[in-house]
Order: C-alpha cells, then sequence, then structure tokens
C-alpha cells in the first residue's frame, strides 16, 4: 500500500510542472496587458509603465520569467495578486473553504439522490420509474448550467421567495470565520436563523452544481447495477431466499458501488470547473468567482498560482478516491 | 403425496433470434429421501428445469407448467414471500459455477451466515459455530480462519464447498445438486457425496443430483432421469436403467461410457444436438437415431408408461437392443 502510494505520488511530478506551464502559457496569450488593466480607466505615464514593467520583471525573457515562477512555486511562494497585493497562498484559503462547501454539499446532493435513483432505474428496468428517471438524468446533463440556475432562481427566489439570490449569509448576522464552512460557523457563533439563513443560500447553488454530478451517478449506477444484477453470485444471494432489497440493496450495490466510485472521484474536477460558473452566477465568493475575476484583471500571480493549488486539489482527491477503490474492492485490497 | 411434484414445466427464453425453447414438457417428481439423478449432455436443460423450481431464472424467461408443488402447496400460487421463505430453506440448489457464485465483496463467513441468519434465525455466536461446523463437514481445512476470507482467495474447489455448506445449512428438504463435484479432487469428490447421503440418511433430504458422471449415478441414485434437447426422454429406476433402458438415447449414452466400451474406440452418438433452429417436427432424437423410422420424423413421441421408462420413444428398444417396428394404429393416425 505504501509502495502503491509512493509510486502514485510520484507521477504527480510531471502532471505538477505540467500544470505550472499551461498557466503560465495560458494567461500570456490572452490579449491585454496587465498594468494597463491595473491602472484602470486613469491610465499612467510612460515612466511609471516602464518603472511597473521592471518591478514585475515583465523586462525579462518569457523563459525567465517562467524559471523565476518556477523557482518561487518550489520554495512555497506563489507571489502576491497584483490587485490586493496579498499573497496567493493565502486568498486561496480563505476562499477555498467556501468553495469546498458549495461541493461537497453538491457532491452529497448528487450522490444521495444519484445512487438511489439508479439502483431503482435498474431493479425496474424498462418500466416506468427507469424510463423517468434515465430521461430526467439526460435532460439534467445536457441543460446549461446557468439556464438552469436562472430558472431555479426565477422560481424559488423570484416568484416563491423562499431563497436567497446571492451570497452565503444574509447581512442580518455577522460573525468571524472559524473553519470557514458557514454551515458550522453559524452554528457555532449562536446566533439564532444564522444557521437558517445559510442553508437557504446553500440550496440553490447545491442544486445547479450538483445536477449533473446527479445525472452522471444515477446513469453510471443504473448500468452498474444492471451488469450486477446478471452474475452468478446474485443468483445466489436469491437462492438464500433474500428479500429483494437486500440482494438489490447489499449484494448487488456493493458491487455496483466500485465502477460509481470511479466515476464520482473523476468528477471531483468537473464540479470544480462547474463551481466557477455556479460561484459566478450566485456571487458565491469562492475560488470559482476568484479565479474569474482574476483573469479579467489579469491577475497574472493568481491565475497561475489558483490554478495550480486547484489542479493539485484534484489530483489529491483522485488518489484519495483510488484509495477508496482499493479499500471497496477486496480484489485489490489484499494485493 | 410427493415432496417436489413438477408437471410438464415448459422455459421459454425471449432472445434476439425469437423464443427458444431449453425446457419441454418436463416432469420431476422427488419423495422423502429420495435421490434421483438428471443426466444428459449439455445443454439438455437440466440446470434450467432446476433453476425454474427454485424461482431462479432470468427475467427473459417465461416458465409454464400444470403444476409445481412443493410438499402439496403449489409455488406459483404463493406470495413471493411465502415462497422465500421455502427457497433456501426446505429447498436448496448447489450451483454448477463455483468460482463465480460466490460474492466477491463479501467473506465466505458473512455469506454463509447470512444464509443462516435468513432461515434459522440463530445469534451470532450460534451462526458462528453453526458456519464453522458446517465448513468442517464439507472437509474445508482451518474453518475458523476460512471465515474471514473473500472468495478469490480461495481455490475453485474451496469455493465449490463453501458453496455447498451454504446448500445444507438450513438442512434442506430437497437439495437441487447441479454437478456439485466438478471442481473437486476424486477423494473429496467421494467425501462430499458422501456427506449429501449421510444427510440423507440423518433428515431424510431428497437429493436431485445433476450429473455428468455415470459412475456416481449408478453409486449414489435411485432414479434416474435422462434429458434429451429439454426433454425428459427416459426415467427409470437406476437398475433398470443401465440394465434395459428403453430410449435409444439412454443406450447410446451408456454405450458411449469407457467401462461398457467393446472395442479400443468409444461409440459415440453421431450429430449434434438439434438447436433453435433445427428442431425436428417428430422425435428430437430421431436424427441422430439408428432406429428412426418414418412416424419418428414427423409425430413427436409421447412419454410411454412406467413399465417402459416413459420413454418419449415411438419405438422402444427391445430387451436385445432391437426394436419393435411403431405401432400400427399410432402410424395410421
Ligand atoms: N439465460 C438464458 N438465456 C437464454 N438461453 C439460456 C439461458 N440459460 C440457459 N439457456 C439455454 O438453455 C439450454 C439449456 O441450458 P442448461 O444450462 O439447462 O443445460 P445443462 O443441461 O445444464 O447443460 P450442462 O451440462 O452444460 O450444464 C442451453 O441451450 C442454454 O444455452
Ligand atoms: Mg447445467
Amino acid at each position: 500500500m505504501l509502495r502503491y502510494l509512493l509510486s502514485r505520488l510520484l507521477t504527480f511530478v510531471p502532471t505538477f510542472f505540467g500544470v505550472t506551464l499551461i498557466s503560465f502559457a495560458f494567461i500570456r496569450v490572452l490579449p491585454g496587458d496587465p498594468i494597463i488593466v491595473m491602472a484602470g480607466e486613469r491610465g499612467l505615464s510612460e515612466e511609471r509603465y516602464q518603472e511597473l514593467v521592471r518591478q514585475y520583471g515583465f523586462d525579462k525573457s518569457v523563459f525567465q520569467q517562467y524559471v523565476d515562477y518556477l523557482g518561487g512555486v518550489l520554495q512555497g511562494d506563489l507571489g502576491a495578486s497584483f490587485v490586493t497585493k496579498k499573497p496567493v497562498w493565502d486568498e486561496f484559503f480563505s476562499l477555498f473553504p467556501a468553495t469546498l462547501e458549495l461541493s461537497i454539499c453538491a457532491m452529497i446532493f448528487a450522490v444521495a439522490l444519484g445512487i438511489p435513483a439508479g439502483v431503482i432505474a435498474a431493479v425496474n428496468r424498462g418500466k416506468l420509474p427507469d424510463r423517468l428517471f434515465m430521461s430526467s438524468a439526460l435532460v439534467g446533463y445536457s441543460m446549461p448550467i446557468f439556464w438552469w440556475a436562472l430558472l431555479l432562481i426565477i422560481l424559488f427566489s423570484g416568484m416563491l421567495g423562499w431563497t436567497p439570490v446571492s451570497g452565503r449569509m444574509s447581512l442580518m448576522y455577522f460573525f468571524e470565520p472559524v473553519t470557514g464552512f458557514m454551515l458550522i460557523d453559524s452554528l457555532l457563533s449562536g446566533q439564532e436563523g444564522a444557521f437558517r439563513s445559510a442553508v437557504s443560500h446553500l440550496i440553490l447553488p447545491t442544486i445547479v452544481l450538483g445536477t449533473i454530478p446527479l445525472a452522471v451517478i444515477a446513469r453510471q449506477t443504473r448500468s452498474a447495477m444492471l451488469e450486477v444484477l446478471g452474475e452468478d453470485y446474485i443468483r445466489t444471494a436469491r437462492a438464500k431466499g433474500l428479500s429483494p432489497a437486500r440482494v438489490n440493496g447489499v449484494h448487488a450495490l456493493r458491487n455496483a458501488l466500485i465502477p460509481v466510485v470511479t466515476v464520482i472521484g473523476l468528477m471531483v474536477g468537473t464540479l470544480l470547473a462547474g463551481a466557477i460558473l455556479t460561484e459566478t452566477i450566485f456571487s458565491w465568493p469562492g475560488i470559482g468567482k476568484w479565479m474569474v475575476d482574476s483573469i479579467f484583471r489579469r491577475d497574472y500571480p493568481v491565475v497561475q498560482g489558483g490554478l495550480l493549488l486547484i489542479a493539485s486539489m484534484v489530483m489529491i482527491v483522485n488518489l484519495t478516491v483510488d484509495v477508496l477503490y482499493g479499500l471497496i474492492n477486496p480484489k485489490i485490497r489484499r494485493r | 403425496m410427493s415432496l417436489l411434484e413438477v408437471r410438464n414445466l415448459t422455459v421459454e427464453f425471449a432472445t434476439s433470434a425469437g423464443q427458444f425453447r431449453a425446457v419441454e414438457g418436463v416432469d420431476v417428481t422427488l419423495d422423502k429421501g429420495e435421490v434421483l439423478a438428471i443426466v444428459g449432455e449439455s445443454g439438455s436443460g437440466k440446470s434450467v428445469s432446476m433453476l425454474a423450481v427454485m424461482g431462479l431464472l432470468p427475467w427473459t424467461a417465461t416458465i409454464t407448467a400444470d403444476r409445481m408443488a412443493f410438499e402439496g402447496r403449489d409455488l406459483r400460487e404463493i406470495t413471493p414471500a411465502e415462497r422465500r421463505k421455502i427457497i433456501g430453506k426446505d429447498i436448496a440448489m448447489i450451483f454448477q459455477e463455483p468460482m463465480s457464485s460466490l460474492n466477491p465483496c463479501f467473506t465466505v463467513g458473512f455469506q454463509i451466515k447470512e444464509a443462516l441468519r435468513q432461515h434459522l434465525g440463530l445469534d451470532r455466536k450460534a451462526r458462528h459455530n453453526r458456519a464453522i461446523e458446517l465448513f468442517e463437514q464439507v472437509g474445508i481445512p482451518a474453518p475458523e480462519k476460512r471465515l474471514n476470507v473473500f472468495p478469490h482467495q480461495m481455490s475453485g474447489g474451496m469455493n465449490q464447498r463453501v458453496m455447498i455448506a451454504m446448500a445444507i445449512a438450513c438442512n434442506p428438504k430437497v437439495l437441487i445438486a447441479d454437478e456439485p463435484t466438478t471442481a473437486l479432487d476424486v477423494t473429496i469428490q467421494a467425501q462430499i457425496l458422501d456427506l449429501l447421503l449421510e444427510l440423507r440418511e440423518k433428515n431424510g433430504m431428497a437429493l436431485a443430483l445433476i450429473t455428468h458422471d455415470m459412475g456416481v449415478v449408478a453409486e449414489t441414485a435411485e432414479r434416474v432421469a435422462v434429458h434429451y434437447a429439454g426433454q425428459k426422454v427416459e426415467e427409470q429406476p437406476v437398475a433398470g436403467l443401465f440394465g434395459r433402458p428403453y430410449h435409444p438415447y439412454t443406450a447410446a449414452l451408456l454405450a458411449a461410457l469407457p467401462e461398457r466400451a467393446t472395442s479400443r474406440i468409444l461409440p459415440t452418438i453421431p450429430g449434434v444436438v438439434p438447436g433453435q433452429f433445427d428442431r425436428p417436427a417428430g422425435c428430437l432424437f430421431a436424427p441422430r437415431c439408428a432406429h428412426a423410422s418414418a412416424i419418428c420424423q414427423t409425430r413427436p413421441p409421447l412419454p410411454r408408461g412406467a413399465d417402459e421408462g416413459h420413454a418419449r420413444c415411438h419405438t422402444p428398444l427391445l430387451p436385445d437392443g432391437k426394436t419393435v417396428a411403431a405401432p400400427i394404429e399410432e402410424v395410421s393416425q
């Protein structure tokens, strides 16, 4: 197991360098000069411009700039934002809990609904529940996120007035972040109504972000279940006189989960991509919105550092999923 | 009243090429403490007919029967919940495929204890002890340790023994054993068969034994049913069948046994079992039968009386291995 972990960590190395290179190149091929953007509508004098160019090292060759950047990264220095002057590292970790909270909620939403839906569809293959769930999944999967979000906002925020439209917390409440997770912090604060407010802010973004994973998980669960249900050991389970709930929910699902967990792991990347859009729509103060804003501001260090950290997160999550995969699949565990 | 009574069982599968009849008009009768052997070439519907009794066929299967009763109750008329109380407890089955019949995600201990909990309501400790006892009975070494092992960590033979232990866990009244000893070596094979016969002595368990091994049939069975292309073509007490087969297929099957061969070359049955698309209009065995006459090609034979081994044959064999011509009134019909 340890050797496996080490060998997997080793494969991170080329990925890591690849991401630094791509993020470095990506922001530079975008048209627009960060110094001009920073100066805004006021503009700035030629001397001041040259001074800033030297200060940020833009007078050096691109190669040299990359080497400098990489040197910093390897020492754990991701640079500071051009705009706020705060270290990228600090900004990332002050905003990351918001994204994490939203992503976890979306994933729980997707798993909690997707797996039962997939099981029910597979057990009733070809019948009404199957058709209903699978056509909904297809719609959910192919619907544009922003359109879906607007639809929900119009219905639940506009017409029914049940949920707020943006942010993480009503302005009525204020408390210092402890964990960074609004659901936990609001409870810790002890302020009445704060938790309710946190929940109501989370509902729509969770649904919007969780819809595609929900559709993918439901479909994957269904097809994995269908495959497993034809296996000889399911026949054995039925031959013991076990109830259908136990046969499907224990004997079949346990095996079907193996491919489903892989898909869930692979979806973490998709989820972060979706988070960028969702956070922008709901003004959710997380890293998705932070990245979009910094791209518009041509905030080089933030874009580079943010992408690198996001990529690292995805790699770590994928590794965790692989380990988990070994835990639920006995055939791998003992080897 | 028979313990198990199946009349005119037919099973059809929906396949992409249309309906496929895997079992046709099969009768099974099993009394308390009786051993019935079911023999026949591969694909003759032995497993499918028994799976139909267990209610374990996939949804593509259509099962029809005049009667399918256990202890006088028709299995198709009781609720699924009632049927589940019988399946696994009173009627149990050992499957043909030991390697794929155990769930790879659970330890074998979990899987055998599950059967015990389902039907016997034993507590944890009692289940554990019973599981160990069962493993010992089927000859699994170090049973206590084996309980915590996953199926893929054991050999096919060990899996087979676990399957057997699971099937006999609740002391079934009827045990259907589908080639239970294929994955086992000869000594273990004998030990398992002895165990099954011992359970018959002790509990009056009835045994339906599907096998290819005529030696096993001769040693263990009381009655033998011969299947061909989904039909039961003959059924006789074991001595009668070996001594005087009525159906030419049975005779050919016996002649193909190595120990009965008179020359150094084993006689084989020419031709192949009819498939889905070349099912003969008359007797299913007619294309391969040395004694087939005109009527055999056109009219499917009905089972004859018990005195002629229930043989599905127009021209059953005489003691000298020849046949009489089909009776006149049958030809003229
Ligand atoms: N699920 C299924 N769908 C379609 N056809 C099936 C299915 N199961 C079995 N069959 C067919 O039914 C026929 C009888 O199969 P069965 O397994 O009963 O044979 P068998 O007598 O047990 O043979 P063997 O000695 O090889 O075990 C075969 O032709 C087989 O292909
Ligand atoms: Mg078989």
